[in-house]
């Protein structure tokens, strides 16, 4: 009742006024004034909830490493590591590298970077990466010498230092201040400054939504031109904004409609909607685009039994498993290298069984000869992952063709990652079979390759080959010191990897981005990097 | 009255925990390993248990509730497993585009389901009704996602009256909010008005044959005095219940509206913590959602106070 009485105080002529002001100033737009900065806003293949670059091989969070930290060396075009951050020199043993930090490098807060940045980072980077886990077994000592100088010593020859520092994804050398570097490798950052060419804004941070980036404009980028992760980093925008978008469609009709300058993935099946718009241009950044593969698991029946991997792999052919992924022909390829089509290592050896197609009468006589007794294989179908999702579908029809039994499993992909972890019999929630996919750099050298290593329940990928052999070879490819040895040993390991079914290479594809042509100087690489890129108008 | 309302908070309590504790364990005996998520494609066994010992996932169960239950208590949700960001945080993000979304669905939906279902009950079996409701079964039966593309299509790309998709804080300004806010907001109204419009006629249909009505028509009163201030005020309650349970729906998420148009709102951030087994964040948008409906249930109540006067608590 008192408030009833107090209400005639709110004269209504009052509230009318107000209201009416207030839309007045809304409707003119002097409610937000922004400053109509130079801003790129790109929809990225993903949302980026995970911001810490060494705890996770996410291809966002790379990315995000890219736009606010350095590495340390860069990888050229004709995949040759270069100085980025730093040069070295090598001692004539080869066992000592000396790194010489350049000048005008400074973190985002304004402080020096040094040496003893790098090797914390280095250190941290060290106990993640599986190249640079087998590159510290190696490795005496890191140490910095003076501010801008630091020494690695190696205990016995590891020639890969150098291509492990520069390679440009899986986890690359990005190098944080060293109060963050010693976060634990298990913890997630929570302080990101960098040193990179953005900075990032964490106050317009919102995960699933959208992540900013602003122009670091002390940032001194190398005289070289660029070239892929080499070279000067030149940034020409003020600001980077990446929206998150996760119906394609709405992320295809915005880039029409201009609102977003850069689609990093189009889906194959909309491109006509977006060629036939003379304002886009729709080309792939990354021609070696992602290699699709097959994991068997070694521990359970009946793939404990190399013969039965084997008939497996006959059973199974590229063609048919692109065709349902990819369906395009400019987009897709057959390939039967490891190390991915068109990489300094690429071999056909020993991947005659999959590249000669489905052969199921072939594989069912493999079947008989190894004895298979029809134990069902799992195979783990995610459902939400659309560039995973059909492979399992046509592999397991391939599979019952040549007289397996399967059984396909549909999941969720965070399920499917779960399980493919247990290393249980399938009876306790194990598993036989599964899919996923790589950019080739990520699996361009025997060393880069988390496939290839033989460490068994330890220390090997999902799946657990127990392959001591593989590992030796391994090792000497490592220690090789010229390029046509290295070839000869990853060819030899690639052979031996068929032969013992290690994995299943089933086809590489690529994915076309599409950018409007406001937009110019987009760098081909095999990560999308906003630096060299140039905006006309807002 | 105030007794009333009193007892039904207090009675609220026992449900919230009853939801927290099921909600928690539900969430345990799911599977799926936010560590996984979190590391990517690379990570060997030994990386993602560091990574669980990181985040307390290794903890026996009943502590992990306890440690959680504790810091509820203390007003804090936690932080997100996957990005660290403080859940209150997120949801504070969320909060607003979800509320402007469900705020100018509702004034839609009220300012034409309300006329149209009156309109239908108060000229019932003629054309006009054919019309209202097959207009109703229409905007029941077509998907959202549907009808959002379809005014995409016409407003956004064919017309370019209204952006494609994205969310301003009416902070930026009328037109960038109302821009953006409006489309999705209609395409979520078709169903709301489908809904509404129905349940207003047969209420209506119901009321309009009471003797009060016919005692209202002899007294001469007119027919909008009659159909609004007599008919509608008495065919209010069921109307209200509608919309106070839909009001609650909008709040607690609508992905697929929100998908479309991008707009990043509470349905969104519920998706992606389920998908990322992102614990602490799916279990405080739960217990808001339950909160949500609690109190809306509880409004819903008193309001019917208002409009009937024989419900007395």
């Amino acid at each position: 009742m008192s408030f009833l009485a107090n209400a005639s105080a709110f004269r209504p002529s009052r509230l009318v006024r107000s209201a009416l002001l207030a839309s007045v100033v809304a409707l003119s737009g002097l409610a937000a004034a922004p400053v109509d900065a130079q801003e790129i806003r790109a929809v990225m293949h993903s949302g980026i909830r995970v911001l810490d670059p060494v705890i996770t091989t996410a291809h966002i969070t790379r990315n995000h490493g890219y736009m606010i930290y350095d590495t340390l060396l860069g990888m050229d075009e004709n995949l040759k590591p270069q100085p980025q951050m730093a040069s070295w020199s090598v001692s004539d043993d080869g066992l000592s590298y000396t790194f010489t930090l350049r000048e005008g490098l400074k973190w985002h807060d304004g402080a020096p970077v040094t040496s003893a940045d790098a090797v914390a980072s280095l250190k941290r980077w060290g106990q993640r990466d599986g190249g640079a886990q087998m590159m510290f077994k190696s490795v005496e000592s890191l140490e910095p010498t003076d501010d801008k100088t630091f020494v690695l010593k190696l205990s016995e020859p590891f020639s890969y230092v150098l291509e492990l520092m520069a390679k440009p994804s899986g986890l690359p050398t990005f190098i944080m201040p060293e109060r963050v570097a010693s976060t634990p490798p298990g913890e997630s950052i929570t302080d990101y400054t960098g040193s990179g060419p953005f900075k990032f804004v964490e106050a317009e941070f919102e995960p699933g939504v959208r992540a900013v980036y602003d122009k670091n404009e002390d940032y001194v980028p190398r005289d070289e031109p660029p070239s892929w992760t080499a070279g000067g980093k030149v940034v020409n925008v003020d600001r980077v904004t990446w929206v998150v978008m996760p119906d394609v469609q709405t992320a295809v009709n915005a880039i029409n409609g201009g609102e977003i300058d850069f689609l990093e993935q189009t889906p194959i099946d909309l491109l006509p909607l977006l060629q036939a718009n003379p304002d886009l241009t729709v080309e792939v950044l990354s021609p070696l685009g992602y290699q699709t593969m097959a994991r068997l698991n070694w521990l359970n029946p009946p793939f404990d039994n190399v013969k039965i991997r084997q008939a497996a792999m006959t059973a199974l052919g590229q063609e048919p498993i692109l065709a349902a992924l990819v369906g395009n022909p400019d987009y897709m390829k057959s390939c039967g290298s490891m190390y991915g089509c068109g990489t300094p290592f690429a071999t056909d050896a020993g991947s005659e069984p999959i590249m000669s197609g489905p052969q199921p009468d072939k594989a069912k006589a493999m079947l008989e000869e190894a004895g298979y007794d029809g134990t069902p294989i799992v195979l783990m179908q995610p459902t939400d992952v659309p560039s995973i999702a059909p492979q399992p579908v046509v592999a397991a029809q391939l599979l019952r063709q040549a007289g397996f039994t399967v059984d396909m499993q549909p999941m969720d992909w965070q399920t499917l990652v779960t399980r493919r972890a247990s290393q249980a019999p399938v009876a306790e929630g194990g598993w036989n079979m599964f899919f996923t996919n790589w950019i080739i750099p990520e699996v361009w050298s025997p060393i880069n390759n988390p496939m290839l290593n033989g460490g068994g329940k330890e220390a090997a990928w999902f799946g657990w080959p127990n392959d001591p052999e593989l590992d030796e070879m391994r090792t000497k490819f490592a220690q090789a010191n010229d390029e046509e040895t290295r070839k000869t040993i990853a060819a030899d390991i690639q052979a031996h990897a068929f032969e013992v079914v290690n994995y299943i290479p089933v086809g590489e594809y690529t994915i076309p981005s599409t950018s409007r042509d406001t937009l110019s100087g987009m760098l081909k690489m095999p990560v999308p990097v906003f630096w060299s890129v140039e905006k006309s108008g807002n | 009255m105030l007794a009333y309302i009193a007892r039904r908070i207090l009675a609220s309590v026992p449900v919230m925990i009853v939801v927290a504790l099921f909600v928690f364990l539900l969430l345990r005996l799911t599977p799926g390993d936010p560590a996984a998520i979190i590391a990517g494609d690379m990570a060997t066994p030994a990386q993602l248990d560091q990574i669980r010992q990181s985040l307390g996932l290794n903890e026996p169960l009943v502590t992990q509730f306890v440690t959680w239950s504790g810091q509820l208590l203390s007003g804090d949700f936690g932080r997100s497993l996957i990005s660290r960001t403080p859940v209150l945080t997120l949801i504070g993000q969320r909060l607003e585009p979800t509320l402007s979304l469900a705020i100018v669905t509702m004034i839609i939906t009220l300012v034409l389901s309300i006329p149209m279902g009156v309109l239908a009950a108060w000229r019932h079996g003629s054309l006009t009704d054919s019309a209202v409701m097959a207009v109703s079964v229409l905007g029941f039966s077509i998907p959202v996602f549907v009808t959002g593309y379809i005014f995409i299509q016409i407003f956004a790309i064919d017309l370019r009256i209204f952006p494609v998709q994205g969310f301003k804080s009416i902070s930026e300004g009328f037109w960038p909010f109302f821009s953006r806010i409006f489309l999705p907001a209609l395409t979520l109204a078709t169903i709301y008005i489908a809904l509404i419009a129905r349940m207003t006629r047969a209420a209506m249909l119901d009321v309009l044959g009471e003797d009060y009505v016919r005692t209202a028509r002899a007294k001469g009163l007119s027919e909008r005095v009659v159909l609004f201030r007599h008919a509608l005020r008495n065919a209010a309650v069921p109307i209200l219940t509608v919309v106070g349970t839909g009001f609650a729906l909008m709040i607690s998420g609508v992905v697929v509206t929100e998908s479309v148009f991008n707009i990043p709102g509470l349905g969104r951030l519920t998706v992606d913590a389920i998908l990322a087994r992102d614990y602490p964040v799916i279990q405080a948008l739960i217990l808001l959602t339950s909160g949500i409906y609690v109190v809306i249930n509880l409004l819903i109540d008193i309001s019917y106070a208002f409009m009937d006067p024989r419900i007395r608590y």
